[in-house]
Formats: C-alpha cells, sequence, structure tokens
C-alpha cells in the first residue's frame, strides 16, 4: 500500500530533501507524500531529523542561523521555499503544536483571537464566532466557556495545551504539525489529545512527531522512520509496528536500540 | 529489547514445547491403546487431557499479560500473536487424541479386523510434524516449517489408502462394518491431526516473515 490515497492528492510533496545547520547534514535526501486528511507519524530516535523535517513543512527553520536546504517541499503542488513565498501565510495554512504549551500571558479568549486578529479580522462577532468554534474543535469550550476572560496561565497543562491547539485552528489551517503534543501531559491529558487528534483529522492532514510508539500505533494512518537523518522507512501504520520492512526499523521498534 | 520482555518470550518457548510434548505424548499413547486394545490406557487419555486444556490456559493468560505490560511490536508481537494460535491448535490435536481414545473405549477388547500398520505410520508423521513445528518455532527455522507441507501430503496420501483398503473389508464382510467405521474415524482424527501441524507451520512462518500464507491443499 502506497503512502499516498489514490483518491485524493497528497497535501505534502517532499522530494530529495536535504538539510543543514552549517556543517550538519541534518536531513538526507527524505522523499515523501504526506496523505490529505490522515495522520502521519514521525518516529525515530533523538537527533534522527524527525523534528528538523517537521520544521521544514513551514520553514520555522528559516529563522535558525546557519540552516539551508535544498531539494523542493511542495504544499498543493506549491514549492513553499520558492523565492517570494508569503511566510506568514504559509504559516497560517500550515500550524504548529509543540511539546510545552505555550499560552500567551493574555486571555483565554486573546489567545485564540490572536491569531485571526493579526490576518485582518476585527469584527467582534466573527471573533466571538471563530473563538468558539476553534475552542470546540479543540475539545475546550465546555471546560472554559464560562470565563473566557480568565488568564490562559491558569489553565492545567493539559487544557493550555489544547488551548495552543485552538489558537492553531483559529486561523483554520489545512494543516497541523505536531512536535511531541503530548510527551509534558500527564495520561489522562495525553488520552484527551490523542482522541482529539482523531476526530481532527477528518478535517486536517496531520503530522505528529513523537518518540511514544504506541502514541504513534494509536493516533496515525502511516509513519515514518527516521535515523541519523535518512528516512529509513515510510508505510502503513499497522504494517510498520506488525512487520516492518527494514532490519532497521524492526530494531528501533523492538528496542535493540535508541 | 527489554531484560523482561526476553525473559518472558523464552519462557513462552519453553511452555510451547512442554504443551507440545503433552500432546504428542496423548496421541502416541491413544495409538498404543488402540493396538493393545487397552481400555484402561485409553480412559487414561481421556482423563489427562485436562492438563493439556489447563496448559492452553496458562499460556494463553501469559500471552495477553505480556501483551498489556510489555507492548511488544514487530516480530517479538508475531511471536506472541503466534503463541496464541499454537496452543488452540494444540488443544484441538489433543481433543483427537481423545476421540482416538473414546474409540479404543468402544470397541471394547474386540479383537481387530486387520493389523493396524498405515494406521500408526499416520500418527507418527503426525507426531513428528508437531514436535518439529514447535522446533521450528524456537529455533525460528523456516525450512522446517515449511517442511509440513510434504509430510501433509504424505498424510493425505495414507489416509486415503486406509480409507479404500477398510472399505474393501467392509463390504466383503459386513460384519467388520462397526469396527470399520471406527478405524475410519480415527484415520480421519489423524489425518486432522496433520493439519493442524500444518496450521503450527503457518503461523511459524508468520512469526518470521510477516506473511500469511497458506500450506494446507
Amino acid at each position: 500500500m502506497s503512502a499516498t490515497n489514490a483518491l485524493e492528492t497528497p497535501t505534502f510533496l517532499v522530494q530529495k530533501l536535504d538539510a543543514y545547520y552549517g556543517s550538519l547534514h541534518a536531513l538526507r535526501g527524505v522523499s515523501l507524500s504526506l496523505e490529505r486528511r490522515a495522520v502521519t507519524a514521525l518516529i525515530g530516535p533523538s537527533g534522527c531529523g524527525k523534528s528538523t523535517f517537521l520544521r521544514s513543512l513551514n520553514r520555522m527553520n528559516d529563522r535558525v542561523e546557519g540552516f539551508r536546504l535544498t531539494g523542493r517541499v511542495s504544499l498543493d503542488g506549491q514549492d513553499i521555499y520558492a523565492p517570494g513565498t508569503d511566510v506568514v501565510h504559509l504559516r497560517k495554512r500550515v500550524g504548529m503544536v509543540f511539546q510545552r504549551p505555550n499560552p500567551f500571558p493574555l486571555s483565554i479568549f486573546d489567545n485564540v483571537a490572536f491569531g485571526p486578529r493579526i490576518h485582518g479580522t476585527s469584527d467582534r462577532g466573527r471573533l466571538r464566532e471563530l473563538v468558539e468554534h476553534s475552542l470546540r474543535g479543540a475539545g475546550l469550550w465546555e471546560e472554559v466557556k464560562g470565563r473566557l476572560n480568565a488568564s490562559a496561565l491558569g489553565l492545567s497543562g493539559g487544557q493550555q495545551q489544547r488551548l495552543c491547539i485552538a489558537r492553531t485552528l483559529a486561523v483554520e489551517p489545512e494543516v497541523l504539525l505536531m512536535d511531541e503534543p503530548a510527551s509534558a501531559l500527564d495520561p489522562a491529558s495525553t488520552a484527551r489529545v490523542e482522541d482529539l487528534v482523531g476526530e481532527l483529522r477528518s478535517r486536517y492532514t496531520i503530522v505528529i512527531v513523537t518518540h511514544n510508539l504506541q502514541q504513534a500505533a494509536r493516533v496515525s494512518q502511516h509513519t515514518g522512520f527516521f535515523l541519523s537523518g535518512e528516512l529509513v522507512e515510510f508505510g502503513p501504520t499497522d504494517r510498520m509496528f506488525t512487520a516492518p520492512q527494514d532490519k532497521r526499523t524492526e530494531d528501533y521498534i523492538t528496542g535493540r536500540f535508541g | 529489547m527489554s531484560h523482561a520482555l526476553q525473559v518472558a518470550l523464552e519462557e513462552l518457548g519453553r511452555d510451547l514445547l512442554r504443551m507440545g510434548t503433552l500432546v504428542e505424548d496423548s496421541i502416541g499413547r491413544a495409538i498404543a491403546a488402540l493396538k493393545g486394545r487397552d481400555v484402561p490406557a485409553a480412559e487414561a487419555v481421556i482423563a489427562d487431557d485436562d492438563r493439556v486444556d489447563r496448559m492452553e490456559h496458562e499460556i494463553e493468560a501469559r500471552c495477553l499479560n505480556l501483551l498489556a505490560l510489555q507492548q511488544p511490536l514487530g516480530s517479538d508481537l508475531r511471536r506472541v500473536g503466534t503463541a496464541l494460535k499454537i496452543i488452540t491448535d494444540l488443544e484441538r490435536m489433543g481433543d483427537h487424541a481423545v476421540d482416538i481414545a473414546k474409540v479404543v473405549v468402544r470397541l471394547g477388547g474386540q479383537p481387530l479386523m486387520k493389523p493396524l500398520i498405515d494406521i500408526p505410520r499416520m500418527a507418527e508423521v503426525g507426531q513428528t510434524m508437531l514436535r518439529e513445528a514447535l522446533t521450528a518455532y524456537v529455533d525460528e527455522d523456516k525450512e522446517l516449517a515449511l517442511s509440513m507441507i510434504q509430510r501433509d501430503h504424505e498424510v493425505d496420501h495414507l489416509y486415503g489408502q486406509i480409507f479404500r483398503e477398510l472399505l474393501t473389508y467392509m463390504m466383503e464382510d459386513p460384519r467388520t462394518v462397526t469396527q470399520g467405521l471406527y478405524l475410519v474415524f480415527v484415520a480421519m482424527y489423524l489425518e486432522r491431526v496433520a493439519d493442524h501441524a500444518t496450521n503450527l507451520g503457518e503461523w511459524v512462518l508468520y512469526m518470521l516473515t510477516g506473511e500469511r500464507k497458506e500450506l494446507n491443499d
């Protein structure tokens, strides 16, 4: 079974991507496609390049001094590294959620409304709609609807992470990039975030980096295994975890190294 | 992999061999009882089937615990899944030994209508297949697992031979029909034993390759 859904074009097509931090060759000839409205998990030991790869999908690596890449990263057929690309607009379409929740020191409402305001929405009614819709999408609305003006910093860790997801959803992205979104959370919050990923995938293309193999197995349809900058294996999640094709993948998932 | 998982998988292999030995032994004892028309020996085989059933439940519980506590993946996961399937086939093979023993009880001490040659031969092949399939599991031997096909053909061939021969006897002398039918049943149970042993081979192949492949005709 190929990584591409035969019925829909992939959201992202990555071709022969090489990335460098100065002289450090962080990604080596990576090629893959990310299926639309599906969850793709990226696994591999620390330093394997999976986070570098993730950040290459919305040009977050641009901010790192000495970073450069070659190859092609296309979003809906358009090269996102082409000169003249509107990077702000790119990051609206391709949102990101990080390992540590990072709510702004503002109210819950203002956190979620922040993105839409920046992108030009000022109508109060429209903002209220967006905020409610996003908080519902993140599974947080019922818990916070009575205190939208309270500081976001007063929320629990799990709630803060869902707030960050709501914040990302508020700008109506197509793709959600998640870098270890649950590793700072307790098991109950982790389960809620995983359920949320399951619900969101009917509307968004999701890429999740995780070091938790069982989590990757639970939430994703496709999985890519990275090792030393190389994409060693990419395929359907069920196959990857029951009968991987490459011995390095087998050794990693059975805990023989890494 | 974790030391705990490694130890658990080794113990699992030893348990499977133990269960296999019990079943192989039951088959042998049932056929010996048939040859000797030994009803008490047959009754002992029937009673001892409890031990086989107990082992199945113990190993099953061990496997489920392993899955829950160790969350094995890849070939380790397939090894545990294969063990779960193997014990089911072994338990059924044990049941067929009981079926044969029940025939011995029903025949009472009556003399056999003909010397038993092909039936014990079928049983021997079945026992060998069982033993080798489990060896293939523990030793991760793909070729040995594949060799089940050839032996299964041999058993099928013997079954056909026995059937035709007993039919001839029964047609010539209607007084032999009752015993003849029972002996056909015995041959059928042994043919089933060989089929189950072939399943064991299929599962070992799955464990080693990740592919499900039919070995039975």
